[in-house]
């Protein structure tokens, strides 16, 4: 029996009874889970969710090929479960969050530590640590080298310039990295545990500011979730308004990206025209909404706002100005011998690695896996205007700058189409109440990659469980291996070239 | 290089003029300085408050006129406008925000006063610091779980369009090298170490400023176990610049008036080129 027939399948963002995802025994979760990601399914998230007399593990994959997604849950009584990291590498990091939620031993676990430093959910410690004791954050075993000459370099919390903390543990022999290790958990804020029981009048603004700068793609996951579970049907016109404001988010970060990458290799031209030109995008969002983070843009139902045929236009003025602006920036870059010098051959990810961490987002498609949201499991608007996932197979940082290129043209191209072909209707649509006993999964392609918010509702239909997944959770690792045999200098035109969220991480 | 030569001359010099000019437009949908309108509040009416995510809107014991609001807590989503029913309350796009004290952040419409009750606006620093910091602001930043947005738009103010570097301000890479600290994010509890060891880095005199609503109150996140409410529950704070985030021209105006370039001797280049205040 393939994989496929032992889970439930679903479409993005709709729907579906719990009791209907099945339950198996931990052995069969565990085969199902192995069988589909060697079928070329790919685990959208692995999470625990507590149950009466148990802790619910679900597991969601992704079945790119046919755009749906399948779930199915087991239930763990005991202390633990036995991990599937060392056969399915991608589900590492959803193992220990388990295991630092909700006090399980995922046991044969290469690499079991805290994720974000934060107490257990459930009073049980899957390290041992007393109840109410504090958590130093960054403090544990760091992977390490010994020998003569290995030199070991921290950085963080606080970093050198305007950014968010972490904490990096380089082991270096000489110039070389021969490991990084990431320490996060300095952002975390306690979202998804604020979320259950909701939603509460806080929820959406939970949403818009779990990743600051993704506002546009966490919000209009948290609305999809609503909206689903109350069988709210959207207008065409609402749901291009939010296709319009995901794509200038995604233009507006590609751009200071690109800008960015240019000033760590020192090259000022394009570094100070793209610092600009991205302010310029900021306030198209602005144009749409107020803000320039797109702030009360997407809201249950539809948009906050609409846009009049003045205001359309004054966009369409304002995007033929970014296309000239952009264009003459960031050309510069790839006739610019001494930048494309930096970029390439720099941090390279193999397409193997990219596959078994599974990597998503343009880190991904640098890497020669040509997955996205908007062409895998399409929503909204997507389902009707194809954007073209765009892909390079050098898997250096010319190739996650170079994607960001390619994805900045399609983006600008998509955005005009669509404010020359609005569709009629109003901007928002009440949503009735939500559905008890309910699961939805509700993905977006955001800038940095997917986005994934899933919700399990209870019995008066309010949140018993809000599991998010920002593209940081997976990505990270993907830095720390690409960073392995490159110069630390190097580090600052590493990280920036995956330019990961530390608060989407961290929650 | 002759490529680049061309492209210089295409993108054009693009540094604002302001202050010596008026600032640039706000968009205008901004949601700035909240409009109370006097008397426009029915009796008992309380919708206002029932929209607030964050408390920031208040009624006084009198239960009369019309609410409170504190613009420290306030995340300017405007819910609270959207829910009165007779437009008592509205969003303006006034972009100067920033005050030196917490309670001036707290606006009125209860109490006898002006009939729109505005922030007081931050005053310079005293003589001593400004002698020591009005030509040279060196400030290290820290993020405390701030979510990206008050980082990117404070970022945005070194870039050419802004380019604080005209006025003395610089972020630099070492607490040790700063005279103050900018902190955005309500102050996790994980990053409350850190942000203490940072300030304390930092050799006397020094200021502390707070940008955004995590870092003057928690925003969203204020009473969360996982923070602290803000930077004032760790460091005292010199400036509160509110937004969610704050407009970088509020973030611009609010360092300015700081330093005794805007706001001094009643010289105000707020108003912008529409000829608005």
């Amino acid at each position: 029996m393939s994989a496929s027939a032992a889970l439930r399948s679903f479409t993005n963002g709709w729907s579906i009874d719990q009791a209907s995802i099945p339950l198996l025994d931990q052995d069969a979760f565990a085969q199902v889970l192995l069988d589909a990601v060697a079928e070329g399914q790919r685990v959208v998230a692995l999470f625990g969710a507590q149950e009466r007399d148990a802790v619910a593990l679900y597991a969601v994959l992704g079945n790119d090929e046919d755009n749906l997604l399948c779930a199915a849950r087991t239930n763990i009584t005991g202390a633990g479960f036995a991990s599937l990291t060392p056969r399915c590498p991608q589900v590492h990091l959803f193992e220990r969050e388990i295991a630092e939620q909700f006090g399980l031993v995922p046991q044969g676990h290469p690499w079991l530590k805290p994720v974000r430093y934060q107490p257990s959910w459930t009073g049980r410690d899957a390290w041992g640590r007393a109840v109410g004791v504090e958590i130093p954050p960054g403090v544990g075993d760091f992977y390490h080298l010994d020998g003569e000459e290995v030199h070991e370099v921290a950085v963080g919390p606080v970093h050198a310039g305007i950014i968010e903390p972490g904490h990096f543990r380089f082991q270096c022999l000489g110039e070389p990295v021969q490991h990084l290790e990431i320490a996060l958990g300095y952002q975390h804020r306690g979202v998804e545990q604020a979320m259950l029981g909701g939603p509460h009048p806080r929820s959406v603004h939970y949403a818009e500011t779990l990743a600051g700068d993704a506002t546009i793609a966490h919000t209009t996951s948290y609305c999809q979730v609503l909206e689903s579970l109350s069988r709210c049907q959207k207008t065409a016109r609402s749901q291009t308004l939010r296709g319009i404001a995901l794509e200038l988010e995604r233009l507006a970060n590609h751009v200071g990206d690109l800008g960015a990458l240019a000033g760590d290799v020192g090259f000022l031209p394009t570094a100070s025209y793209c610092g600009r030109i991205r302010g310029d995008v900021l306030n198209m969002t602005a144009l749409l909404c107020g803000s320039r983070f797109g702030r009360g843009m997407i809201r249950p139902g539809g948009v906050g706002f609409d846009l009049d045929m003045d205001r359309c236009t004054a966009l369409l003025i304002q995007l033929d100005a970014f296309d000239a602006d952009v264009h003459a920036a960031i050309n510069l870059l790839w006739s610019t011998p001494s930048v494309m010098a930096r970029f390439e051959g720099t941090g390279p990810l193999s397409r193997q690695a990219a596959l078994e961490l599974g990597l998503v987002g343009p880190a991904a498609r640098a890497s020669g896996l040509a997955r996205d949201v908007r062409q895998d499991q399409p929503c909204g608007v997507f389902r009707f205007a194809h954007i073209p996932a765009s892909a390079v197979d050098s898997g250096d940082v010319f190739a996650r700058a170079y994607v960001r290129w390619l994805e900045i043209h399609q983006s600008l191209r998509f955005v005009r189409e669509q404010l020359r072909a609005m569709p009629a209707g109003a901007r928002q649509t009440p949503l009735g109440p939500l559905a008890p006993d309910s699961f939805v999964v509700a993905l977006n392609e955001g800038w940095r990659g997917e986005v994934c918010h899933v919700a399990l509702t209870d019995a008066t239909g309010r949140f018993r469980r809000y599991k998010v997944v920002d593209a940081s959770f997976r990505n990270w690792s993907g830095l720390a291996y690409a960073l392995r045999g490159q110069q630390i200098s190097d580090f600052p035109l590493c990280n920036k070239s995956f330019n990961l969220s530390y608060c989407g991480f961290d929650l | 290089m002759l490529k680049i030569l061309q492209a210089r001359m295409q993108q054009g010099h693009r540094t604002i003029r302001y202050p010596a000019r008026p600032a640039p437009a706000v968009p205008d949908r901004l949601r700035g300085h909240p409009v109370l309108a006097p008397g426009g509040c029915p009796e008992g009416c309380r919708a206002c408050l029932e929209a607030c995510p964050t408390g920031a809107v208040s009624f006084g014991h009198a239960h009369t006129g019309g609410p409170r609001l504190d613009l420290g807590r306030c995340l300017f989503c405007a819910q609270c406008a959207d829910a009165c029913p007779t437009q008592a309350l509205t969003f303006s796009t006034e972009h100067r925000l920033a005050t030196r004290r917490r309670e001036d952040l707290i606006i009125n419409a209860d109490k006898g006063g002006p009939d729109t009750p505005k922030v007081r606006l931050a005053q310079a620093l005293e003589p001593r610091l400004m002698r020591l910091f009005g030509r040279s602001l060196k400030l290290r930043q820290v993020s405390a779980g701030g979510c990206n947005a008050c980082e990117a738009d404070t970022n945005v103010l070194g870039t050419v369009g802004w380019t604080w570097g005209r006025f003395g301000i610089q972020f630099v890479a070492a607490p040790r090298h700063a005279d103050g600290l900018l902190i955005t994010g309500p102050v996790t509890q994980n990053m409350k170490l850190a942000l203490e060891k940072t300030y304390d880095a930092v050799p006397e005199p020094k200021i502390v400023i707070a940008v955004g609503a995590c870092a003057i109150s928690g925003g969203p996140y204020q009473g969360h176990a996982q923070a602290n409410n803000g930077a004032a529950s760790v460091v005292p704070v010199d400036l509160f610049i509110p937004g969610c985030p704050p407009h970088p021209l509020t973030i611009l105006d609010g360092l300015l008036r700081l330093l005794g370039r805007v706001g001094v001797d009643g010289v105000d280049n707020g108003n912008r080129g529409d000829g608005r205040a």
